[in-house]
């Protein structure tokens, strides 16, 4: 039995080269068939794709939602500003002494006075009741300072003792921090992001198994050639490279779609954002899905794709034997 | 090259399809297995291709016991292997050349060599310039040409072929057992499972009957 080669055949180097060739055309003509099989029957395609694509953008239209408010609210967090009403008797002479004491103070950044001129001012301008003012024959509005602690809002401690501390100050009427509304918001934007990784698992379980049931389906209608390839010596791994590929093209496609609808939806609602941010001082600008995110994404519902693809056709090329 | 020791093979509901059978063929020997239908032809020719297990005893081929080969194990045995079909068995959506190729593409060649043994096979069985038409534009005997070309592109050690001539007329039927015993001659071993004894008796080979499951005569 001659089965071993002898190790100086001179063509041995050139045989594996042309092997190793074959292997590689074999996955290129796998890649591009499979391609070429999902367009050859362009109804069924787009259905699956589409059931795909909405899926995918579900989670990634949830994902980006909650991106943005939570962009939103980061901004809102940065304005632990607490803002001091003075007395009605106060002078702005007075104001302007107070705010340089806190300027000295150890637990505070800076201090701003805005007068009741600056104050009314700008009430005119944003608040749309400029007419309704004209009204008034005096000022109503008290002279203000706005200060800015060092530590930061999740320094409840520090926070709580330096709101004390100006609380006390006699000249202040009134001292008014956004601090449990934030953090109120806070907590329902981490039960948000939480959802968003529910929702993710979920709808990436929903890619596996659709794409698992339309290539079980494409099994189905191959069989003969399953059977065939197997008679004439095809290995598993042979037989399932072309449904694999077909499912990595399933969610290659349908992720794009997906990023498709979502982008079209935040360019639907960009102008009504857009109104919004700019009553809110324009701080905020809508977030789309970064070109990283994009590229995550594909291989995200690639790889899902692929997956259900491998779970199905590897159960069942071991149920199909020749008969 | 081929051996059976006290083969049996049991279908749980159908009973005993082969009873106690062994024998033995030789490198480059042309084999008629013959018998009334139900007599258990193909389900010896399935065990050699590894299709269905033995019940009992067992089957060296090639120096390999495969009477128990393993999932993975079975794809590289069936390469040795060149089957042939009554009904063809062919991939009509393809080409001549691709079903011919596919034996070849599935253990890897390159496709140089791909296109020179694809060549050379159709060659042998006559089909040479029908490279690009497809199986169904084919007489029945072209068909089972290409069926040919398939089992033997990969040089295999062993043509197994189930009522090869089934489907065709006595003049095909001759030229078809031609081809095969071209075969014999180049030392591959032929065993040709087939009720068609005049056909047979004519041409003069060993024959080893099955009846009822056991070999009466080898």
């Amino acid at each position: 039995m001659k089965t071993m080669k002898p190790i100086h055949d001179p063509h041995i180097g050139h045989r594996l080269a042309e092997r190793f060739q074959a292997y590689l055309l074999n996955h290129v003509h796998g890649l591009l068939s499979s391609l070429g099989r999902l367009s050859r029957t362009p109804f069924t395609s787009a259905m699956t794709l589409l059931v795909l694509a909405i899926a995918i953008s579900l989670a990634a239209a949830f994902y980006i939602v909650v991106a943005n408010l939570q962009q939103m609210t980061g901004n809102l967090q940065a304005s632990n500003q607490m803002s001091l009403f003075l007395k009605d008797n106060v002078s702005e002479a007075a104001a302007g002494k107070l705010a340089e004491q806190f300027r000295q103070h150890g637990g505070i950044e800076s201090a701003n006075v805005i007068t009741r001129q600056q104050a009314m001012a700008e009430f005119k301008a944003h608040s749309g009741f400029g007419d309704a003012l004209k009204a008034l024959d005096s000022n109503p509005l008290p002279n203000l300072i706005q200060v800015q602690p060092k530590h930061a809002l999740d320094d409840k401690a520090a926070v709580e003792a330096l709101l004390t501390e100006l609380r006390q100050i006699p000249q202040v009427e009134f001292v008014q921090i956004d601090m449990q509304w934030v953090s109120r918001l806070q907590a329902v934007m981490a039960i948000a992001s939480r959802s968003v990784a529910i929702v993710g698992v979920l709808l990436g379980l929903a890619v596996i198994f659709i794409t698992g049931n339309t290539i079980r389906l494409e099994l189905q209608d191959r069989r003969n050639e399953v059977y065939i390839a197997k008679l004439v010596g095809a290995t598993n791994g042979f037989i399932q490279r072309p449904f694999l590929y077909a499912g990595f093209w399933l969610g290659l496609i349908a992720g794009v779609i997906a990023w498709i609808i979502v982008t079209l939806m935040l360019v639907i609602v960009e102008s009504p954002v857009e109104k919004l941010s700019s009553l809110y001082d324009g701080s905020f600008e809508l977030m789309y899905i970064s070109f990283s995110e994009f590229m995550l994404l594909l291989m995200m519902t690639s790889t899902l794709a692929v997956l259900g693809s491998w779970a199905v056709v590897h159960y069942q090329l071991r149920q199909i034997k020749p008969q | 090259m081929l051996t059976f020791e006290n083969v049996c093979k049991r279908y749980p509901d159908a009973g005993e399809a082969l009873t106690d059978v062994s024998f033995h063929l030789q490198r480059g020997e042309m084999v008629f297995l013959t018998g009334r239908s139900g007599a258990g032809k193909s389900t010896l020719l399935k065990l050699i291709a590894m299709m269905e297990q033995a019940t009992r005893g067992s089957i060296v081929f090639d120096g390999q016991n495969i009477t128990r080969a393993s999932d993975g194990k079975i794809p590289y045995l069936r390469r040795k292997l060149g089957l042939i079909f009554q009904d063809y068995k062919l991939l009509n959506d393809r080409t001549v050349f691709d079903n011919v190729a596919l034996p070849l593409i599935v253990s890897g060649h390159g496709h140089q060599e791909v296109a020179r043994r694809v060549r050379a096979a159709l060659d042998k069985v006559g089909l040479l310039g029908k490279e690009r038409k497809y199986p169904l534009a084919l007489s029945g005997g072209e068909q089972q040409r290409i069926g040919i070309a398939r089992a033997i592109v990969n040089k295999p050690k062993l043509i197994l072929a189930d009522e090869p001539t089934g489907n065709l007329d006595p003049d095909l039927s001759a030229e078809i057992m031609r081809m095969f015993e071209q075969f014999m001659q180049v030392g591959v071993t032929v065993l040709i499972a087939s009720h068609d004894i005049k056909l047979i008796h004519r041409l003069g080979h060993r024959e080893m009957m099955l009846d009822k499951g056991r070999l009466v005569s080898a």
